[in-house]
């Protein structure tokens, strides 16, 4: 894998760690020459570019947004009933709302699904309901996850493997699991009619063709449609800033941003990797008002790294495509991937990843 | 088994039936087909009689007879068949032979023939299938004959008269289930006649003992997926795709009978109505999950079934009552269960279902809608060619659009996902991928108060609009036409229900609605302006811009819409210049009924004293005047040069026409000079004046000026004649001067 028109050095030198901005010195100096380079292209913040329409029940007319860490939630949280989540890669899905999904039939749910998944994975195979079947399902109620009182509590989906040999007592082993998740779905769901439940990110963890079944079940049954979730390196870039300025217990690794160069005949990718503090630092002095993220803060981050890098391999990194990033709250690829590390700012990365599959079903 | 019912019974009670229609002498005219005026009436007569004795002998007989020795049953057995396969049999009939042939009085072969025979002319009575199933149940008949008449029962189950008591007998049919060569057919009947109460949890639990014994079997597979779709939360199936036929053919030596007397009488007899099983949908391999544009299949609601069911066990009645949208299948159908249908569990497949679409304009609810138009929006999103990386599935994407169109069509609505997703893609849109779908849809967005139709809709429209080709031109005037078309009828609809809830919802005022009917028309009137330019005032271009304005030009009396825009300059002169008189024929139209929609605002105006809402800007009327003297000038009283007071108008200094050295520049463009008319004008001198070659137009004046009129008339310049007949005051020689009548 080694650069077609890059530096001699550059290839593998990107892939270590050894390099670090320096904020205070000429990092934020190059970032600010650079500056006028994407904020005068357009007059005004992509983020509006995203969402082309504002005229919706959420327009995302404004500029800003809030900076989503939430301890709040943290008093009636408890982490271990929600550690699960964390250190798990989840695909992304959107989901549009569920018509007449009660809450007060999941143990319905769970063994109609059952036998569903039964008799899709052995087709024209009748397959009794309620019965006791090789795999056991469970849905449930994640009552702490959301954002706000109006939000509908997660509901978890949990399929498990029974053995047939040991039929008794056997270890249930955990296959495949999704979960539905809504946090400060407020605006969306503002005017919704009562037989719509809005529960718009579906995460899923385990193989696909069991996300298939268990997808088109509920499409079949609450009339929804799932979509992958794709996050686009405008977001990603958003994310990238607003997780570096999150504060974090102990220090952890390394932010880690993963470009990919588009046009070549085979893959190559760019791994630029930051040390935290560094990132903080210069994230600290791009932020102006503490609480609050602009398109225009993001940008002036994202160039500043950029350039930092371009003067050390001369390489314009904006040219190439933001694919991952990595910090120590959470990492996010632009496949729509997520991996939670920190469970105090579980809520507030769902938040973000909410709107983000809003936008897509509006 | 509880199949302690005498056999003796039923037989009993049928007897004077048969008497009855003995007694009667002829058959029942109503019941039978043999009352068919046959012009050989004796011999039918004939028939008749063999055909009564038979049954009669039948009826009587009381021993094992062997056939071999028995020439009366012979010649009995001959009768039964000849005229059954000829004629059918009459309900009567079905009785007696059935007691027979069921009965194991006679040999297997006797029996195999009269069960064969039992073709029905007309009807078959109820009790006579309630006393086989009797004789059935006392096992008095060979097991081939069971089958037999198994067989003849599916075949012939839809000219049953009743089948309330047969309904009942379900548990004796289910019985039948345990012989492993009946199992078949018992299915396929069982499938014919199970109801949601027949479902029950142990009747499944048997099914599946079946199952486990015999392994996938397809009539198994048919009867317990009925079983889910009655029952959902009972048992599941999911059908392969590849199952075509689920039933073994039993249609045996019926079905060519019947069929052929059907034929012959043309009655009305039943059509067995096909199967509705829903089979799992081909998904192609390649695609992954949810990636590829599937619409789904009607199917029930399994989800409000099984809260009712949760709810209370009360409402299990109203539950039974709910028709599964798998069986709606006909017309007649939708009405009869109209009060019991749910919508299926995806509204996505209503798209390709008519009768459910029927239902849907029906019921006015608005989750229906959201349901739609989640899914629609969902699917169009990700499934466009030209937003989404890597999708080259066009084709698919291209019949999706139609259909949706034509759901569109269909509801006379258009759906708000598609409008969405209009806007989204028509910036992106190259112009080329699915460009008739795309612009037909555009005809279709609905009319709401949304105040951006010029960043969402007409930049982009117009942008590819000038850059495109002449066809893509006249699309795209097409489409709006239609899309005009389509506003003014929702505003006509509307205009009755003007408290309706949806208009309040969709918070239209009335101003609101004329502000973005003026928009689009003032926006087409700006494109054909340069379009004109741009194509050198072609006249197919012209065409498609004068037919938008015959819509434009009604608006106010077709549409009881308080808007008239006249068309721009850029538009009117081309069309009045044209070298076309379809074109000139065209716009003759089109002043005329701008004419007569003004003169109605005008009196409206005038008789009603009070102030009203809406009123035509003198502007308007100024407008109009303006084109009308124009074109009187032009056409007729040749001052067009001087008259026309239209800034961007004809009118001419004389000294610079006298420059051009064209002599008679006045009159060249009066109806026999104008370049559109010069041939009518060629033609009409070689028919009045056969001999003169030399083309003297001068000729046409005072009484060969009518006649030339009437020649133009009568060459189908209809829209010539509406304009000159109303805009031109014929009477007074001064007619231009009150051309513009309404001017006031």
């Amino acid at each position: 894998m080694a650069a077609a028109g890059g530096p001699p050095s550059a290839p593998r030198g990107l892939t270590g760690r050894g390099f670090k901005p320096r904020p205070a010195g000429n990092g934020l100096g190059a970032g600010t020459a650079m500056e006028p380079r994407t904020l005068s292209g357009t007059g005004r913040p992509s983020w509006g570019l995203l969402f082309a329409r504002g005229h919706g029940p959420l327009g995302f007319s404004s500029t800003s947004r809030l900076l989503t860490p939430a301890p709040r939630s943290q008093e009636n949280t408890d982490p271990q009933r929600i550690a699960f989540l964390l250190c798990k890669q989840w695909t992304l899905y959107s989901v549009t709302p569920l018509y007449r999904f009660s809450n007060a039939h999941l143990r319905n749910y769970s063994r109609l699904l059952s036998a569903f998944i039964t008799a899709e994975r052995q087709k024209g195979w009748a397959v009794e309901v309620g019965v006791e079947l090789d795999i056991k399902v469970a849905i449930s109620s994640l009552p702490d996850l959301k954002g706000s009182d109006q939000d509908h509590a997660a509901i978890l989906v949990q399929l498990f493997s029974r053995s047939p040999a040991s039929q008794k007592n056997s270890e249930e082993k955990l296959i495949w699991s999704g979960w539905f998740c809504c946090v400060c779905g407020d605006d969306f769901f503002e005017n919704m009619p009562e037989d719509f439940t809005c529960l718009p990110l579906f995460l899923t963890n385990g193989a696909e063709s069991y996300t298939a079944i268990v997808g088109s079940w509920f499409q079949k049954t609450f009339d929804c449609c799932f979509h992958r979730l794709a996050i686009s390196p405008l977001n990603l870039s958003w994310m990238a800033a607003m997780w570096t300025g999150c504060k974090v217990d102990k220090t952890t690794s390394a932010m880690e941003l993963i470009f990919s160069v588009p046009g070549l005949l085979q893959p190559l990718d760019i791994s630029y990797a930051i040390h935290p503090e560094d990132a903080k630092a210069l994230w600290d002095t791009v932020q102006k008002t503490p609480g609050e993220i602009t398109q225009e803060e993001v940008d002036i981050f994202m160039d500043c790294l950029y350039s930092h890098f371009h003067r050390h391999f001369k390489i314009h990194l904006s040219a190439a495509k933001l694919v991952k990033v990595s910090t120590a709250i959470a990492s996010a690829h632009c496949d729509g991937i997520i991996k939670f590390l920190q469970s105090q700012y579980l809520i507030g990365v769902l938040k973000l990843l909410t709107e983000l599959a809003i936008s897509q079903i509006q | 088994m509880q199949s302690s019912k005498t056999p003796k019974q039923p037989l009993q009670g049928h007897q004077t039936d048969l008497s009855a229609w003995r007694k009667g002498g002829r058959v029942d005219p109503e019941k039978s087909v043999q009352n068919h005026q046959t012009p050989n009436s004796q011999e039918n007569d004939r028939q008749q009689d063999s055909l009564e004795q038979a049954l009669c002998y039948f009826e009587k007989v009381q021993d094992c007879v062997s056939l071999r020795k028995n020439s009366i049953l012979q010649k009995h057995l001959a009768t039964v068949k000849s005229i059954a396969l000829q004629r059918g049999l009459p309900p009567e009939g079905f009785d007696v032979l059935l007691n027979v042939a069921l009965s194991g009085k006679f040999a297997d072969t006797v029996n195999t023939c009269l069960l064969k025979s039992l073709v029905p002319a007309s009807v078959i009575p109820e009790s006579s299938i309630i006393s086989s199933v009797s004789w059935l149940c006392i096992g008095k008949c060979s097991s081939n004959i069971q089958l037999l008449f198994f067989k003849w029962l599916i075949t012939v189950f839809d000219f049953i008269d009743h089948k309330e008591q047969i309904h009942a007998l379900y548990g004796f049919f289910f019985s039948f289930l345990q012989d492993e060569k009946m199992c078949p057919y018992v299915c396929h009947l069982l499938y014919l006649l199970t109801r949601k109460e027949n479902v029950r949890p142990f009747r499944i639990r048997r099914l599946l003992d079946l199952q486990t014994k015999m392994g996938m079997q397809s009539h198994l597979q048919a009867l317990l997926s009925l079983y889910k779709l009655f029952c959902p939360e009972l048992v599941t199936i999911t059908l392969p795709g590849k199952m075509k036929t689920y039933f073994k053919n039993c249609e045996g030596p019926w079905k060519a009978a019947i069929n052929s007397i059907r034929r012959r009488s043309q009655s009305n007899s039943p059509l067995s109505q096909p199967l509705f099983l829903g089979t799992a949908q081909p998904q192609s391999r390649k695609r992954k999950w949810n990636t590829q544009l599937l619409i789904p299949a009607s199917s029930t609601n399994r989800n409000i079934l099984e809260q009712n069911r949760e709810k209370n066990l009360i409402d299990l009645y109203s539950t039974n009552k709910s028709f599964p949208v798998e069986q709606l299948q006909t017309f007649p159908q939708l009405l009869q269960n109209i009060h019991r249908l749910e919508f299926p569990s995806q509204m996505g497949s209503v798209l390709t279902n008519p009768l459910l679409l029927h239902y849907m304009n029906c019921i006015k609810d608005e989750s229906v809608y959201l349901r739609l138009n989640y899914w629609t929006g969902q699917t169009l999103q990700e499934e466009c060619p030209w937003c989404v990386a890597d999708n080259q599935y066009e084709d698919e994407f291209k019949d999706f659009l139609e259909t949706v169109y034509k759901a569109q069509c269909f509801l006379q609505e258009g759906f708000s996902s598609c409008e969405e997703f209009l806007y989204k893609s028509l910036p992106l849109w190259d112009g080329v991928s699915c460009r008739s779908q795309i612009l037909r849809l555009v005809s279709w967005i609905p009319l709401s108060s949304f105040s951006e139709m010029k960043s969402h809709l007409y930049d982009p429209l117009a942008q590819l609009f000038f850059t495109s080709s002449l066809y893509f031109k006249c699309s795209v005037l097409e489409s709006l036409k239609e899309l005009l078309q389509n506003w003014l009828n929702w505003h006509v609809i509307h205009l009755d229900s003007a408290c309706d809830s949806q208009v309040c919802s969709l918070n239209t005022t009335l101003s609101g609605l004329v502000n973005m009917v003026a928009e689009l028309i003032q926006f087409v009137g700006w494109i054909s302006t340069v379009a004109l330019r741009l194509e050198n005032n072609t006249t197919f271009l012209l065409y498609f811009i004068l037919d938008f304005y015959e819509t434009v030009c009604d608006t106010y009396l077709r549409h009881s819409l308080p808007l008239l825009i006249m068309p721009p300059a850029g538009v009117f002169y081309p069309a009045l210049l044209s070298m076309d008189s379809v074109s000139l024929n065209q716009l003759c139209y089109i002043m005329y009924r701008y004419r007569t929609n003004l003169v109605a605002a005008k009196e409206n105006e005038q008789s009603k004293k009070k102030i009203l809402q809406f009123k035509f800007s003198s502007q308007t009327y100024q407008e109009y005047n303006q084109y009308i003297t124009a074109m009187v000038g032009c056409l007729w009283t040749s001052t067009a040069f001087q008259n026309d007071t239209h800034p961007q108008g004809l009118r001419m200094d004389e000294e610079l026409l006298k420059k051009t050295a064209v002599q008679e520049f006045k009159s060249s463009f009066n109806i026999v000079y104008h370049p559109a008319m010069m041939g009518y004008a060629v033609l009409f001198l070689q028919q009045a004046w056969p001999d003169d070659t030399t083309f003297n137009f001068s000729l046409i004046k005072g009484k060969k000026w009518n006649w030339y009129l009437e020649y133009l008339y009568a060459q189908g310049l209809k829209g010539l004649k509406l304009f000159i007949e109303s805009s031109i005051n014929r009477v007074s020689q001064a007619s231009h001067s009150k051309a513009g009548n309404t001017q006031e």
